[in-house]
């Protein structure tokens, strides 16, 4: 294990280094057009393009300035040349309000995905299987956002059940800060909802045809011990490694969406309106930053699956 | 808990009730493809969805008919200051504080018939003409991600080697990136300068970036499980039967591999389109898609949930296009699967 355990570090801090790579590529190296200019943003003086030429060692070879690069994006000192705040200081802030929404989003996803999934699945073929299915296909074709925006405006705006955007801190007062965060986590939720309870119910159907459901049974036990314990136990294992990977995706990509929406002011807003503004400091920070958090979730979830599943150390 | 009649179900469900199937309707003879046409043809909703999905763009195939026939304007046609007749009565299609008509149907003689928005464009107009750039978008995005998958996936699973751990770090790099992310990132860079590589020039604002970084950043999605099967493949007889025969691995792979993934790329392809679309919209949204003023369902719904208060129907319109486009891509999609490849783990993320 433990050997499994350094090995995947390792390879994590490969990955990182691609992906720090990676990322110094697309915005120093793949466009056609002086990065200077675009690391000022659209409307920059000469002399503040000058200063960042020398700042980023634009002229110097390229290994060069993959280093400064690096150094700019990990001293904290890198800062928009577009609204002139430090980079670090705004992702540090935003981080709290991005993982309150993941993690309320990803327990509320899984709650609910294991529920109609099972329900599913016991009803399969059913017309109550075959609604579940449709309504679960209708979840995961609609755009985050247009669904949050929606229901901000509907339930938040119109008719006043929820707070129609912003948040609460948690440290202030725990209930206010969930309830700013039911809308959310709702429209964070809905696609994974709709996916994870499709791959619930074809694991269920897999798992209750084995033997060892036949067994249990045979043996007398009661059809909910048969369905927890047995089924579901062992229908879960795949959809875990799932969960601990779409967490990772959720902070770094689909918070991006639903934080704008919202209004929450998180590390994807932040990352959103930089983007909107085309102020490239703050998107390579964020993009460095969430990839990096994805790749160390990764790795993560390999090492709990080696630690369930002592196959997988093998390999 | 009523499972046992759920267990005698799920006896019927899948590859064994089609086997059964099989025997009771002599299928002796036909192929694998007859088959699963036969199977796709039967699951009435997975077609319904399908024909839906073709009349959306055909509707948006003849949007200049729209447009020059009924609503007599263009997509980009601004009416800000213009009236029209509702009922025999003029009404402003902007209001004097700047909001603007809702959807008039065929009130105004077909005019404005989704309302307008805030520069007083036609949204129905621009809707179609959008659906036109989204479904252009969805629809190369998915056949370059097809045509790069192949490419990597075969190149990887058949010659193994070297070339299959260069591929494959490669795609696990870019799989770390979350898709939004890379394709923000890729879409902020390119944005200001453009693309200009050898003797390609495309301009910050073409269509052609979206395209190229929706097709892009799904590859590692494709031709990951591609290169799986091509694994397994390389191993069966007629595989080491037509290497007996001579035939190289160009001939072998065109001849005898990719033919066989055939079912695999078929249901990729439609969830591809699928997820393109939702990615032109969300990269869209955020400011790193398609560029307004060129209309596309993302930068409807973009400049629509701005005026979510006054003006629900700009974000209402676009948004259920693209969800029924979305949904009937991927119920056709989930038929296609059911009755080609039903072990195929399609899994995107959007």
């Amino acid at each position: 294990m433990g050997r499994f355990v350094v090995r995947r570090l390792i390879q994590m801090v490969l990955v990182m280094f691609a992906v720090s790579v990676i990322t110094f590529l697309i915005f120093n190296v793949i466009p056609n057009s002086d990065p200077a200019v675009r690391m000022a943003g659209r409307q920059a003086s000469q002399s503040t393009i000058t200063e960042i030429r020398r700042e980023w060692n634009f002229d110097d070879p390229i290994y060069i300035q993959y280093v400064t690069t690096m150094k700019m994006v990990f001293s904290g000192d890198l800062q928009s040349y577009f609204t002139q705040l430090p980079v670090g200081e705004e992702i540090r802030k935003g981080l709290p309000r991005t993982l309150s929404l993941a993690i309320g989003a990803a327990l509320l996803w899984m709650f609910v995905a294991i529920c109609l999934g099972l329900y599913s699945a016991m009803k399969a073929g059913k017309f109550a299987d075959r609604f579940l299915t449709i309504v679960a296909l209708v979840g995961i074709s609609m755009p985050v956002f247009w669904i949050g925006a929606l229901m901000n405006h509907y339930l938040g705006f119109k008719l006043g059940w929820f707070p129609n955007g912003g948040y609460v801190e948690l440290t202030e007062d725990p209930i206010d800060w969930a309830y700013h965060l039911i809308l959310p986590w709702t429209a964070l939720a809905i696609l994974f909802i709709g996916f994870y309870s499709r791959v619930l119910r074809s694991n269920v159907l897999d798992t209750i045809n084995e033997d060892y459901v036949r067994t249990a049974r045979a043996k007398g036990l009661g059809e909910r011990q048969i369905m927890v314990r047995h089924v579901l136990r062992n229908s879960m294992i795949p959809i875990v490694t799932l969960w601990g990977l779409d967490f990772g995706a959720v902070v770094g990509g689909g918070a991006i969406l639903t934080e704008t929406v919202f209004d929450l002011q998180g590390v994807g807003q932040y990352a959103a309106e930089a983007v909107g503004q085309l102020d490239v400091p703050p998107v390579l920070a964020t993009t460095m930053f969430l990839a990096f958090f994805v790749v160390l979730m990764n790795a993560i979830v390999d090492i709990l699956y080696a630690y369930l599943d002592p196959r997988i150390r093998l390999q | 808990m009523a499972t046992e009649p759920a267990l005698e179900q799920t006896g019927l469900q899948g590859p064994a009730a089609w086997e059964e199937e099989a025997e009771r309707e002599q299928v002796h003879g036909l192929g694998p493809w007859r088959l699963g046409l036969r199977r796709l043809r039967r699951n009435k909703v997975a077609i319904a969805f399908g024909i839906l999905f073709l009349l959306l763009v055909a509707a948006c195939l003849a949007a200049p008919l729209w447009a020059d026939n009924v609503a007599k304007t263009g997509p980009n046609t601004n009416h800000l200051s213009d009236t029209i007749q509702v009922d025999g009565e003029s009404v402003n299609v902007v209001a004097l504080d700047g909001v603007p008509i809702g959807p008039q149907y065929l009130k105004a003689d077909g005019k404005f018939f989704m309302g307008a928005d805030r520069n007083g464009r036609d949204i129905m107009v621009r809707l179609l003409y959008g659906g036109r750039n989204s479904l252009l978008i969805g629809i190369s995005a998915a056949l370059i991600t097809t045509f790069l998958s192949i490419l990597l996936g075969t190149l990887a699973g058949y010659f193994r080697g070297a070339p299959d751990v260069v591929i494959r770090a490669l795609l696990d790099i870019m799989w770390s990136f979350p898709v939004i992310i890379l394709g923000v990132a890729l879409g902020v860079a390119l944005a200001l300068g453009g693309f200009q590589f050898w003797f390609i020039d495309i301009s910050g604002d073409s269509l052609l970036i979206p395209i190229g970084i929706i097709g892009l950043v799904y590859v590692p999605y494709m031709a990951r499980p591609v290169r799986g099967q091509v694994l397994s493949l390389r191993e069966k007889e007629f595989v080491e039967a037509a290497r007996a025969q001579g035939a190289g691995p160009l001939r072998i792979m065109f001849g005898e591999v990719i033919p066989n993934l055939a079912s695999t790329i078929l249901v990729f392809f439609t969830l591809l389109i699928a997820n393109a679309v939702l990615l032109e919209a969300a990269l869209s949204f955020l400011g790193a898609g398609v560029r307004p003023p060129t209309p596309s369902w993302g930068t409807m719904i973009d400049e629509g949930v701005d005026r979510i208060a006054t003006a629900p129907h700009l974000t209402i319109v676009p948004g259920v296009m693209l969800v029924l486009t979305v949904l009937s891509l991927n119920v056709f999609g989930d038929g296609v699967r059911d009755a080609l490849d039903p072990r195929a783990k399609v899994r995107l993320e959007h």
